[in-house]
């Protein structure tokens, strides 16, 4: 009797504990993610009154040019992003981890661009592109590079990817670096009394051992470039001719400002659809790697 | 390989590789000293030295972007939400890890909590400015609040995978002298997860500071935090870029300071998390 009250007694501290961050987490996520999916299906502006227009919105969607240019340009830049990240990041981590001078200076050099809000350093780039590059192109007399790229439609996207490359490479090498050191030293060493190569060395022991830390940055970066906000906000507003325009400067722009928002919300609903099935994906291949860890 | 031996032309590429990161922030502090006279239309103009250095664009940049109040409020967020952060989910990432293997109820309440890690913002955004405003918390409160809702699935899944690294005999001893559960989590569990609350204070800390989509949507009136202010006051820096990259320095300064301060303990911070989370 004695130990089956402490037990509830027990039980009782237990769940106070969890309530706080239950009640605010269903407050402030999970009813605002079911208003907006009840919104998607209304032609609600905004403000004033709303009719339901049943899946209107959805089947809308497929055929909207500016919301398809949206995923066009946000998978192409999360696709590029995620490739270059992970390939610039894994190099970058073994350099930072080989037999190096000043190593604690070099590995925090190349942190830094994580610490930088992506405004600023969206604002800092956006005069590199617009003024200090054609500047160059103009005393170097190379054309291609004369004129902004982010006024340029074709190569605007590039411009940004540039921008969340630079910041994105620094997390993931820290990442990888972390990943690096938990192979154990002996390991290279019986490589090398096999006589295996430098490429060899990586692609049967090095990547193989990493693949815990491949997998979750994958999934990281994936995630960090399909949300892209910032950069586009202080680099380019979305254009030249809206070509820059991401799923989630779009969802902004005209849900918040344009009169949208039930449209908006069904796009969200939509764009939140596709994260869960990326990343239920990812985990899926990755998973079983994973497990070793 | 050899142990103790150098590797110069790795060493040396790296430090070349230093200009990527390097050349953007030079740029900025040449600007930001220099006088809009000096800025002629070629590389030199804008990347040569200043005459003379003066902090006259400082000054105007504080004035105009009203920066010591943008900071104050950018401090208040971020320490607020920190404090409530290590509180909070520490507590919330103790019960549920402590329950999860006997009781199903609350591994489907850490499934539940974690799964808030694929809700995009994006999703939230537009009916959250709604609530926000319906409750009275379109101000700093909320965004705060909001944070602690935004970062509570990545730090309850670092602090219960952390907790697997406590023994329940610690537990176990000091509930046999008769403390609660509650005061033997306070005094004895919460200090030994000190590793795990740099590592979460760290990672909020960067997300919160730098963040500018939040505030931006929740905030009503003229309230700033530090970035925000460089998106607001854009159109009054016109064509003065000398302005403008004194402001963009001032708002980078802080964030500057606290990494050349902790370095070493945000860098160990954040691989620990990888390795554990």
């Amino acid at each position: 009797m004695k130990t089956k009250r402490s037990m509830t007694h027990k039980d009782k501290t237990l769940l106070f504990m969890v309530l706080p961050a239950v009640i605010l987490f269903a407050l402030f996520n999970t009813i605002p993610l079911l208003r907006g999916a009840f919104y998607s299906l209304t032609n609600y502006r905004g403000y004033g009154t709303y009719d339901f227009v049943g899946l209107r919105n959805y089947i809308d969607l497929f055929t909207d040019i500016r919301v398809r240019n949206s995923y066009l340009f946000t998978f192409k830049y999360a696709v590029a992003g995620t490739i270059l990240v992970n390939g610039l990041s894994l190099l970058l981590a073994m350099a930072l981890n080989s037999k190096i001078k000043a190593k604690s200076f070099l590995r925090g050099a190349y942190f830094l661009p994580n610490i930088l809000g992506g405004l600023i350093v969206g604002y800092i780039f956006s005069f590199i592109f617009t003024y200090i590059l054609p500047a160059a192109g103009e005393a170097l007399n190379i054309g291609w590079l004369q004129n902004s790229i982010l006024a340029d439609e074709r190569f605007a996207w590039i411009g940004v990817l540039i921008v969340g490359v630079w910041q994105a490479v620094a997390m993931s090498t820290i990442i990888y670096i972390s990943g690096l050191q938990t192979i154990p030293a002996d390991i290279y060493e019986a490589g090398m009394i096999d006589g295996a190569g430098v490429w060899q060395t990586f692609k049967k022991l090095t990547l193989p051992m990493l693949m815990p830390f491949v997998s979750i940055n994958l999934i990281l970066s994936t995630k960090n470039m399909l949300m892209v906000f910032d950069q586009i906000m202080s680099l380019t507003k979305g254009g030249p001719a809206q070509s820059t325009e991401s799923i989630s400067y779009l969802i902004y722009r005209n849900g918040m400002d344009g009169g949208q928002f039930g449209f908006q919300s069904a796009n969200a609903v939509l764009f939140f659809v596709i994260i869960v099935i990326f990343s239920v994906v990812q985990m899926k291949i990755t998973g079983k790697k994973e497990e070793q860890l | 390989m050899k142990k103790g031996v150098t590797n110069w032309p790795v060493t040396i590429l790296l430090i070349l590789g230093c200009v990527t990161i390097f050349f953007p922030l030079y740029m900025t502090v040449i600007i930001a000293f220099k006088q809009p006279s000096e800025m002629t239309n070629s590389v030199a103009g804008a990347l040569a030295f200043p005459s003379h250095w003066s902090l006259s664009n400082f000054a105007e940049a504080i004035r105009v972007t009203d920066f010591w109040h943008s900071l104050g409020n950018s401090v208040f967020i971020t320490c607020a939400t920190i404090v409530l952060t290590l509180l909070l989910h520490s507590m919330t990432g103790y019960a549920i890890g402590r329950s999860m293997a006997r009781k199903k109820k609350y591994k489907l309440l850490y499934f539940y909590i974690v799964s808030g890690m694929f809700v995009p913002f994006a999703i939230l955004m537009m009916p959250l400015v709604k609530q926000t405003a319906q409750m009275g918390l379109d101000n700093m409160i909320g965004v705060i609040i909001l944070y602690l809702v935004f970062y509570m699935p990545i730090n309850v899944m670092l602090y219960t995978g952390y907790l697997k690294n406590i023994p329940m005999a610690m537990e176990e001893a000091a509930e046999m002298d008769g403390a609660t559960t509650w005061k033997t989590y306070w005094t004895i569990i919460f200090p030994m997860m000190k590793p795990m609350h740099a590592t979460v204070a760290i990672l909020t800390a960067l997300g919160t500071w730098n963040d500018v989509m939040t505030p931006l949507v929740i905030m009503s009136g003229d309230q700033n935090t530090l970035p925000m202010a460089q998106l607001n006051f854009q159109s009054q820096f016109g064509t003065n870029y000398n302005l403008a990259f004194a402001s963009y320095l001032l708002a980078l300064i802080p964030i500057l300071i606290f990494y050349l301060v902790c370095q070493k303990q945000i860098l160990n911070g954040i691989a620990s998390g990888a390795v554990k989370g």
